[in-house]
């Protein structure tokens, strides 16, 4: 919508101020949200929360997702959805675990990467095909995408195994200390943090996605196609070809995101990174990403990973562990964001008239 | 609709027969049957088999391939109702049937058990725990509603929340407990009654059939859900509420998934909260489209979709029948989805209009050069 009115007159002016904090104030919600949780659990359950340690692995557990939400943000900024990046990352999965395996495949490690970006490049750029240029609805396509990915995943192999091979385990073992952030154990001694390899990847797709939308014209013309699609065209904007090549960039986010799950698990499962699609539409949601298009940051789904990922940590330390709570509470937080979501959206509509 | 005026020859001749036949809404799902039957037929003749056996308790069953097509195809059809309307009213579809009959079956178990997880006879009547579950599922139909028509929300991604939330719910309702009921006339709703050698199911479907038939015949839901689907703000205007409709479509659906669920937790005596309809909602969805209707909303035809339903399931169910993986088989779903899809897409519609024109334009053209 902030490209609508980037007209700088003086008249617009005033407009212009709000329709910015239009479309910050979701961003600034979900920062003030996550901040105020992580405090809280600081306060209230103390301990695990105050190690920066407990931040990383926070980082390290939720790579593949960080991933995941940022390419899912980018289709939804242009107004559709892909709800099959999560069975495409238990695809990746599956694939390169058989490809790596000395029992199966027995391949090197570079190739196992390109099997993946492979995979995901495939998905996008034939869900993103059907949904542009053949004006399907993104839901339907990418559900069917999300039920090959499955029915696929178990056709390559339909049972979990771990990857037995040298060069991979030296690749998952390698953690990056991050300086002064270290803690004292009982005995005195100082442990460094640390991080995957996974959550450098994760921060350079958020940083180069980051960039992607705020200085160049592709990234522009994401928001200006979800904004307004007809508007868009009439600008001179190819409208099919943007779609195109955000379900392409998410698919290839999913291909990546697929390769980071699979450095952090290390093995190939049917179900493996089951509901996924779920937490990175939720993720985007709750860092401001509007369902109806044109708004969204990738700041802000970074922060609405962190603020999931978060909650669940709570979940978990207050003894409540079954898998039903942390469920309930992610659709929770999600239906008040959609609530919030939609009571700005009718008031923007009243403004406008 | 529009392009079989545009076709040469007159209505009478066999030409125009076809094309008419190929226009009409229910070609699809009864060509898609035609091509299951003959496959089966090349394949292994058998599969048509019905033969008459008795069952564990020595009442008279049929069995054959062919009844559990009709008897699995029960629910999907059942949800198939409501889902066409909720399609056809709001443009969307309802993802959440598979976690809400997970809820649905819950709720049935949790009134008949009572505290006791594994009971000796039933805590209550059937039917009071039957009323419950419709009255349950409808609430949370009726969520899904608000969020879809007050709140706006597209109904997918409403309709997500309990597609997350639903199955824990499910196991909340029963703290995690696996109930089984070992009254055996509990089981008659989702198997035989005693005497009847058809599966109960295939009655529960044919009579929700029966209702929703009169309900579009003596009401003007038919004609009210589809204004709202097709235009909106002008249904509006013509004093039409597109949201109580749009509510309504969600809340008959709820009513829908709670039929479904019944047969459902009937057919085991229990519940497994992860499996139970996994994956229903896809079935659905692909019933809906497979009968031709608009996924977009607008128009529909509640017979094709109906007949979808049991296309559906014939489809399974000659998959498994050639050993193909359970899970393996939502690939081929997926496929015969975006076939389905692409063949509707109006990108792809226009073309062949197009292409129609040209061949009938040079066949005109040809004539009168003849003549």
């Amino acid at each position: 919508m902030s490209v609508n009115i980037n007209v700088n007159t003086g008249k617009n002016k005033l407009r212009r101020r709000a329709a910015l904090t239009d479309t910050n104030l979701l961003l600034f919600i979900t920062i003030g949200v996550f901040i105020v949780m992580y405090v809280c659990a600081i306060i209230f359950l103390g301990k695990g929360f105050t190690k920066p340690q407990a931040f990383f692995n926070i980082l390290n557990e939720n790579a593949s997702l960080i991933v995941l939400s940022c390419g899912m943000s980018l289709v939804m900024i242009t107004g559709g959805i892909d709800i099959s990046v999560g069975q495409v990352t238990s695809l990746v999965c599956m694939a390169c675990a058989v490809y790596l395996d000395k029992d199966h495949g027995n391949g090197d490690v570079f190739t196992s990467l390109f099997i993946a970006l492979g995979i995901g490049l495939a998905f996008g750029a034939v869900q993103g095909f059907l949904v542009a240029y053949l004006e399907i609805q993104p839901f339907i396509v990418t559900l069917a995408g999300l039920f090959f990915a499955k029915g696929m995943t178990t056709i390559i192999n339909s049972s979990q195994f771990n990857v037995e091979n040298d060069q991979f385990k030296v690749l998952k073992s390698t953690e990056v200390n991050v300086p002064l952030m270290g803690s004292y154990n009982k005995l005195g001694e100082y442990i460094p943090g640390y991080v995957e390899i996974g959550v450098l990847v994760a921060l350079a797709v958020v940083i180069i996605l980051f960039a992607l939308l705020r200085w160049t014209k592709l990234g522009r013309n994401f928001y200006a196609v979800g904004g307004n699609n007809q508007s868009a065209n009439m600008l001179g904007i190819n409208v099919k070809f943007t779609k195109f090549m955000a379900h392409l960039i998410c698919g290839l986010c999913a291909g990546i995101g697929g390769y980071v799950y699979f450095m952090h698990v290390g093995s190939g499962s049917p179900s493996h990174a089951a509901g996924a699609e779920m937490n990175a539409i939720a993720s985007s949601i709750i860092g401001g990403t509007m369902l109806t298009g044109g708004v969204g940051n990738i700041a802000g789904t970074f922060f609405g990973v962190l603020s999931l990922s978060t909650i669940k940590n709570i979940v978990a330390s207050l003894g409540l562990d079954e898998a039903w709570w942390t469920n309930i509470t992610v659709a929770a937080m999600l239906c008040i964001f959609l609530l919030v979501q939609s009571v700005i959206l009718a008031r923007k509509n009243k403004n406008k008239k | 609709m529009t392009e079989s005026n545009n076709t040469i020859g007159s209505g009478k001749s066999f030409k125009g027969f076809v094309g008419r036949l190929v226009q009409n809404q229910l070609f699809i799902p009864i060509a898609a049957l035609l091509v299951l039957v003959i496959f089966n037929l090349a394949a292994d003749p058998s599969f048509f088999k019905i033969t008459l056996d008795q069952n564990s308790a020595g009442d008279p069953v049929l069995s054959g391939y062919l009844i559990t097509i009709v008897d699995y195809a029960s629910e999907l059809a059942i949800l198939a109702i409501g889902m066409t309307l909720v399609t056809a009213a709001s443009g969307g579809q309802d993802i959440s049937v598979g976690a809400t009959i997970a809820i649905a079956g819950s709720v049935v178990l949790r009134v008949l058990c009572g505290t006791d997880s594994r009971p000796e006879k039933m805590q209550a009547p059937i039917i009071v725990a039957f009323l419950i579950c419709v009255i349950v599922s409808a609430l949370f139909g009726a969520f899904n509603g608000a969020l879809v028509a007050f709140f706006k929300i597209q109904p997918m991604v409403a309709t997500l929340i309990l597609f997350t939330a639903g199955r824990s719910i499910a196991a909340w309702i029963n703290n995690n407990e696996l109930p089984i009921i070992s009254d055996p006339s509990f089981g008659y709703y989702g198997n035989f009654i005693p005497g009847i050698p058809l599966p109960t199911p295939v009655f529960i479907a044919a009579l929700c059939m029966v209702v929703i038939a009169l309900v579009l015949k003596f009401t003007n839901l038919r004609l009210y859900a589809q204004a709202v689907g097709i235009n909106p703000s002008s249904s509006r205007l013509n004093g039409i509420n597109p949201q109580m409709i749009k509510f309504l479509t969600f809340v008959i659906l709820g009513v829908c998934v709670a039929v479904a669920g019944f047969i459902k937790v009937s057919r085991l005596s229990t519940i497994n909260y992860s499996v139970v309809a996994k994956d229903i909602e896809m079935d659905v969805i692909l019933a809906v489209a497979l009968g031709g209707n608009a996924l977009s909303g607008g128009k529909f035809n509640m017979t094709a979709s109906i007949l979808g339903a049991y296309v559906i399931q014939f489809l399974t169910t000659t998959l498994l029948k050639f050993k193909v993986d359970s899970a393996a088989i939502s690939a081929y779903k997926a496929v015969v989805v975006i076939i389905l899809v692409v063949l509707s897409a109006p990108f792809v519609r226009k073309k062949i209009g197009e292409l129609r024109k040209k061949i009938t334009a040079r066949k005109v053209k040809a004539a009168k050069e003849g003549v």
